[in-house]
């Protein structure tokens, strides 16, 4: 893919990888996925977070929540199971505690979130939208490992429409919505989410899963079933990604199994405005700064100035 | 904290079932305290996806390969081959790769009020005791008590005794050493010794009873965990404990590969790990 009336030193200075989501603008289209990159700190020995496009925080509730009994993860072919039940400290603690490094590192911060209510999700994205520093905020509605609090409102587009629609009216920072991938059509639940107002929609959360052992003939997972992630699970969320893509005018963040650039790149050619990576962290703390030096890369050997413009060009 | 892609020196099978691999790791020798871990995978494989946690054994430094080359700094891990992952490593070569990540997590604390120092092992779980018997040995006469099923599992008597350790063995099927656990041997050398120190390093049923008998003579007792992770450096949460104090309303997890592996024994809520560990625990590879 040559373009033929690019400035003769255009790439000299290096490809543009900066994309624009939600109003926000980012030098690139890489960031974590919730809940697998703690608070940001935790990564911080292993890369300037600086050079991130963004930093999603773990999932945070108005109150310390305790998570799920162990065994909380169970590895699989190509993948992962978790029911870490959604532990974190609680937004006060996140404040106090956490916002301060955020603060510092020179990229913006996304906070996610949830509540166990309807008022709850509405009281928390209230809070939220005083501190400074937060660059947007990410809606939950996916977790598939507590009962409330998450897929009850991500499963119906009534209950999905409800949420959304109250936390609209009390934040006014970027919303984005994240989606869970355990319905029959993604596309009617963003439609929904859209027209209540998010901003952008970020799909998939994990598909539930299990796993057994057959010793004791009991579930890997304390929780019994578990959120599936890793790269067993990229070529769905792929296809919802792209599904989601053409069904609204918002823009999309892909996750789902991302480890190389490659995947990242496949993401953004499905219609992926932004990407997450979520359980490759785990594999190589610095696995996404290796996925954005790729996507350099790749735009260096193909002759592409600005990656954005390769967002939505699948060819059909 | 780094993380390294390095080449595998050495992986000796050490007793059926147990390995020993030897590790090119510059650096990591000023750089791991005893009790510490590094998360391992092989290079160019893919499969098992998650690293694996292993303790440190030891790290040391081998003769350069020629003149003129420096020593080759290395660390060394000991492994018993229980899953699919483990089962992946036996088969490993000198000369293949391997992808370190660590030290991480908080080692043994080693400033002691106590003269007398006692390790308790159970099965391969005393690999961290060894780099930790190392460095109590500067200053205090150390005791390590090995506990195992069977003489199969009772390794690295040898290792340990060559450092100057004075060693007792105990197995379940009196094959090596004394019958029973190594508990009662813990429970003689606590009535010798009712002001020494103790750090254990096995199976959690051992380390309760090792907890229990502490916790009664008020002995200072320190103990490292196992925990399936995914991440090692206190993102994931796969690998949490149940702190002192905790309860729904105020939960008091404590992630074993950040704030542990090694835990003071009035860090954590024992009759809570206990329940884990008997309704869901079990040996992960």
């Amino acid at each position: 893919m040559t373009n033929p009336s690019l400035p003769e030193n255009a790439m000299e200075a290096g490809p543009d990888l900066s994309v624009s989501l939600a109003g926000l603008q980012l030098k690139n289209p890489v960031m974590p996925a919730s809940g697998t990159f703690g608070y940001g700190e935790e990564y911080s020995p292993y890369m300037d977070l600086g050079r991130l496009g963004a930093v999603v925080t773990k999932g945070l509730s108005l109150r310390p929540k305790a998570g799920n009994r162990t065994p909380r993860i169970a590895e699989t072919h190509g993948g992962m199971l978790n029911a870490i039940g959604l532990q974190n400290v609680g937004l006060e603690a996140f404040c106090q505690e956490k916002m301060p490094f955020l603060r510092q590192i020179a990229t913006p911060v996304i906070v996610n979130f949830f509540g166990n209510s309807q008022e709850e999700y509405v009281e928390v994205a209230r809070q939220i939208d005083q501190i400074d520093g937060v660059a947007a905020a990410e809606l939950n509605i996916s977790c598939p490992n507590v009962k409330h609090g998450g897929i009850v409102f991500g499963t119906d587009p009534a209950a999905a429409a409800a949420v959304v629609g109250g936390v609209r009216e009390v934040l006014n920072k970027p919303l984005i919505v994240k989606l869970t991938p355990n319905v029959t059509d993604i596309t009617v639940i963003a439609r929904a989410v859209e027209d209540a107002g998010a901003d952008a929609i970020c799909c998939i959360n994990t598909l539930t899963g299990m796993a057994v052992d057959i010793h004791s003939r009991r579930p890997q997972l304390a929780n019994g079933t578990g959120g599936l992630s890793g790269p067993a699970v990229k070529p769905i969320a792929l296809r919802m990604v792209y599904q989601v893509a053409r069904a609204v005018k918002l823009p999309v963040i892909g996750v789902g199994g991302i480890v190389t650039a490659e995947d990242a790149l496949e993401f953004l050619i499905a219609g992926a405005s932004a990407v997450q990576v979520g359980t490759a962290n785990f594999l190589d703390p610095a696995a996404m700064i290796a996925i954005i030096d790729g996507l350099d890369r790749f735009c260096r050997q193909e002759q592409i100035a600005k990656l954005a413009d390769l967002i939505g060009t699948l060819r059909c | 904290m780094t993380n390294i892609k390095t080449t595998i020196l050495a992986n000796q099978e050490v007793a059926p079932g147990y390995y020993r691999m030897k590790i090119l790791a510059p650096e990591f020798e000023r750089r791991v305290r005893p009790g510490q871990f590094v998360m391992l995978r092989a290079l160019g494989f893919g499969e098992p996806l998650l690293r694996r946690p292993f303790g440190v054994f030891q790290t040391g430094r081998l003769q350069a390969d020629c003149d003129g080359l420096p020593e080759k700094e290395f660390l060394e891990i000991l492994y018993k081959v229980v899953g699919r992952g483990t089962a992946l490593m036996r088969d490993l070569h000198e000369g293949d790769r391997v992808e370190v990540l660590g030290p991480l997590g908080r080692g043994f604390e080693t400033a002691s009020n106590s003269g007398q120092q006692i390790l308790v092992g159970g099965g391969i779980g005393l690999v961290p005791l060894y780099m930790l018997a190392g460095e109590l040995l500067r200053q205090y006469p150390v005791r390590l008590l090995i506990g195992g099923r069977s003489r199969e599992d009772i390794l690295m008597v040898t290792e340990f005794e060559r450092l100057g350790v004075e060693t007792y063995v105990s197995t379940d099927d009196g094959t090596l050493g004394d019958a029973g656990p190594v508990t009662q041997v813990l429970e003689r050398k606590l009535t010798r010794f009712p002001d020494a120190a103790v750090y254990a390093c096995g199976p959690m049923p051992m380390l309760e009873a090792v907890n229990a008998i502490c916790a009664s003579r008020r002995v200072a007792l320190q103990v490292s965990l196992e925990a399936f992770m995914a991440c090692g450096v206190g993102a994931c949460l796969g690998c949490v404990v149940k702190g002192a104090g905790h309860s729904k309303e105020d939960p008091r997890y404590l992630c074993t590969c950040k704030e542990g592996p090694v835990f003071r024994a009035e860090e954590l809520d024992w009759e809570l790990l206990a329940r884990r560990v008997n309704e869901g625990g079990r040996d992960h590879d």
